[in-house]
């Protein structure tokens, strides 16, 4: 029995084995490493033998592979032993992805139903934790709506992809309700939104203008991680997802750290991942101006009393506007060239867009790894790395990897050009409406940009009034206070 | 409240609006997911198998409409690197290893249980390939000089560092790497997988959660038939 430890083979695999110390690895890599050894050599007639032996080994190996034959057969037992079979647990049943389908209708209309006709803030609080635990902690995150996106993206991009009705089911749901509710998702059932709201205790005002700039960024990873799922390369969305891994309590250290610093950030500023990363937030915004219903701050008629104006932790409560602007002409003559510059704008980050595609497609896993194969055969002294070791292993052409990555580079020109035209028009969308000075005759929230969680409501007189937590109380009174100048001798309202 | 129930033509026409929007949506949706495993195979290592590689059995199209997908290991593309064990989110990695006991040699001198460098033939633990020890090794029966000792992975300990699988590569093969979907948290984009170098894993549909070699499809094949002949000839 000992003898069958050792394949019989021809004596020069044994002789270059000895000078090899790692010659265990299978002889398919061994071939491979001869060949290498023996093109240092060249000319010499030993390493001419050594390669014909490799050769012969390496033929034999493959072709006890190809034909799928064992190296040793299974032995005829004798005693009655019966061969098993190899044990496959089933996978985790379905009925828990239904339980989940079934807690995200049943809490988008609770979250729905708190926000809009309870206006019950503890309630939305208190609908965050069971999100947290249940979609978080015990569901570990996944599938969420966020990460949806990239399904479908992919579905969309790859026809082959077959995308499951419940991930589809996941990511309308949310969309739909948006349309007639608001961001109800966001304010207490996406357990990303759900754990930065329950740790959002000191939260500073973000300077406006870096709150707009930073509240581009959504759009472009939204359009980043679309282009980069449809073509199959990334889900970055998951890769990148800074709460997940707390969910797990698990995960690569920067990940960790990430999630970690989120959170910690989050204290101070209220939802930093979704007023300024999250895409499906960029994607509910869109919808949210549009909704039948949304959060009001004040259940009745606004009284413009300024009360709720530090209420929002999100800026996302408009002040009313009382005066017109100071030169309504320059800005007419402004917003006019806006909208004429806005195609060249869009136009100009299309072709931007389009040089990106090469640094994008690099990221694919096929593309990345032509492009080092091209370089180790180019330059064999830079050695391999492990994708490209694998591939030598499959036995696969080369040329067939590179007719494969350039079908790739192909499918990202359309991809990245896309992704600069929604670049650019999310910029000049921006320039645009910043552009146009807005009337209002009360405070309300921002109907993109508010996540429906409730925290204005205690701020509003009429509210506290409606509650009947105070009585008698004159709310004109409020309204000719905050109309008149302030009697400290203040300047007044200034827009 | 902000549910006001006075019906105005702009408010009627733009939950028109909205109610064709919402159906809009559930359209799309549907259309995707009747459209699903339709289209030619290939475009993303991380759907299909990516390349059509000639090692490779042909990949069968994916059924249309299947409740769910999971990820799985192609043992025809897998290299036994050591990734399953190091990036899976899981403390304890969900991939094991797993034997197939029809390719199995049943080899007394098993590479995938001891080490092929500097080995001693006892089973002490210091002697095991699999640092965890993870291989339960128990004899069978013997023909003459030859012994059979049958190889039996104990998934408590086993850590998916796949050792063990590379090790068996040096004979029949017949150990082979497989997440086990009683631990996978079916992630929508699995760690291990970005980080695979063989682009190896790939998305299954649940209702066949795993995936054999080729020649592992042979020797079980070859067992049956043997069985087969077995139960004929007792009868």
């Amino acid at each position: 029995m000992i003898g069958r430890r050792r394949r019989t083979g021809p004596p020069a695999e044994n002789c270059q084995a000895a000078d090899e110390p790692n010659a265990a690895p299978e002889a398919q890599r061994r071939a491979v490493r001869l060949y290498s050894v023996a093109t240092l050599r060249r000319g010499s007639l030993c390493s001419m033998l050594v390669v014909l032996a490799a050769v012969v080994v390496w033929l034999f190996v493959a072709a006890t592979l190809i034909a799928g034959e064992p190296v040793y057969p299974l032995p005829e037992f004798t005693s009655g032993y019966q061969v098993p079979d190899a044990l496959h647990p089933p996978p985790r049943p379905m009925w828990r992805h239904y339980a989940d389908l079934a807690y995200l209708v049943v809490a988008l209309a609770l979250a729905a139903y708190f926000a809009l006709v309870l206006r019950w803030r503890a309630g939305l609080l208190g609908l965050a934790v069971v999100s947290v635990i249940w979609l978080g902690f015990w569901r570990k995150g996944c599938v969420c709506a966020v990460g949806a996106i990239q399904n479908v993206a992919l579905a969309i991009g790859d026809p082959s992809y077959a995308i499951p009705p419940l991930v589809i089911a996941i990511f309308l749901l949310p969309l739909v309700f948006t349309l007639f509710f608001g961001r109800v998702f966001c304010a207490a059932v996406c357990p990303l939104g759900a754990v930065q709201e329950l740790v959002a205790v000191r939260p500073l005002k973000v300077p406006r203008w870096l709150d707009h700039a930073l509240g581009l960024l959504p759009h472009v990873y939204l359009g980043a991680a679309v282009v980069l799922a449809a073509t199959g390369t990334a889900f970055v969305i998951c890769r990148y997802d800074p709460f997940v891994n707390l969910f797990r309590l698990g995960g690569s250290a920067g990940m960790l750290l990430f999630g970690g610093g989120m959170l910690l950030l989050g204290l101070m500023v209220g939802r930093p991942y979704c007023r300024y990363l999250c895409p499906y937030g960029a994607l509910l915004s869109l919808l949210s101006p549009l909704a039948r219903w949304h959060v009001r701050i004040t259940p009745d008629e606004c009284i413009n009393c300024r009360m709720c104006e530090e209420a929002c932790p999100y800026g996302a409560i408009l002040e009313s506007t009382t005066t017109p602007p100071p030169d309504r002409n320059w800005g007419r003559l402004r917003l006019g060239l806006l909208l004429l510059s806005l195609p060249v704008i869009v136009g100009v980050f299309a072709f931007a867009g389009y040089q990106l595609h090469w640094p994008l497609a690099r990221l694919h896993p096929s593309v990345s790894l032509a492009v080092r194969m091209q370089a180790e055969l180019a330059d064999p002294s830079i050695g391999t790395t492990e994708a490209s070791d694998s591939f030598r292993r499959t036995g696969r052409p080369v040329e067939e990897l590179y007719a494969e990555a350039e079908q790739i580079r192909r499918r990202f020109i359309p991809g990245s050009v896309f992704f600069g035209a929604w670049v650019g028009l999310v910029f000049g969308v921006k320039l645009v409406s910043l552009a146009v000075y807005p009337f209002r005759k009360q405070y309300e929230p921002h109907k993109g940009n508010c996540v429906s969680c409730g925290r204005c409501y205690w701020y509003c007189p009429v509210e506290q009034a409606r509650l009947g937590l105070i009585r008698d109380v004159d709310l004109d009174a409020y309204r000719r206070a905050a109309q008149s100048p302030s009697p400290g001798g203040d300047k007044p309202r200034q827009l | 409240m902000a549910i006001d129930n006075i019906p105005t033509r702009r408010a009627f026409l733009g939950d028109v609006f909205r109610v064709l929007g919402a159906g809009g949506m559930c359209c799309a949706g549907l259309w995707l997911t009747l459209r699903a495993g339709s289209g030619p195979q290939g475009q993303s290592p991380q759907t299909s198998a990516g390349g059509k590689s000639p090692a490779a059995e042909p990949l069968q199209p994916l059924p249309r409409r299947p409740g769910s997908y999971v990820w799985q290991i192609d043992p025809d593309r897998c290299v036994a690197c050591d990734g399953c064990q190091k990036y899976c989110v899981l403390d304890v990695s969900a991939v094991k290893a797993v034997q197939c006991f029809a390719l199995c040699g049943y080899c007394d001198v098993c590479t995938g249980y001891f080490p092929t460098q500097g080995y001693v033939l006892e089973t002490g633990a210091e002697n095991h390939l699999c640092p965890t020890g993870a291989i339960n090794r128990r004899f069978v029966e013997r023909h003459g000089d030859e012994r059979f000792f049958e190889y039996t992975i104990d998934e408590q300990k086993c850590i998916g560092c796949g050792k063990c699988v590379a090790g068996c590569r040096l004979m029949n093969g017949s150990l082979y790497l497989q997440v086990r979907h009683d631990r996978c948290v079916n992630c929508n984009e699995c760690a291990i997988a970005v980080a695979c170098p063989a682009q190896a894993f790939r998305r299954v549909p649940a209702t066949e959660p795993y995936l054999l070699g080729k020649n592992m499809k042979t020797a079980i094949a070859a067992l049956e038939r043997r069985r087969q002949a077995a139960g004929g000839a007792s009868t």
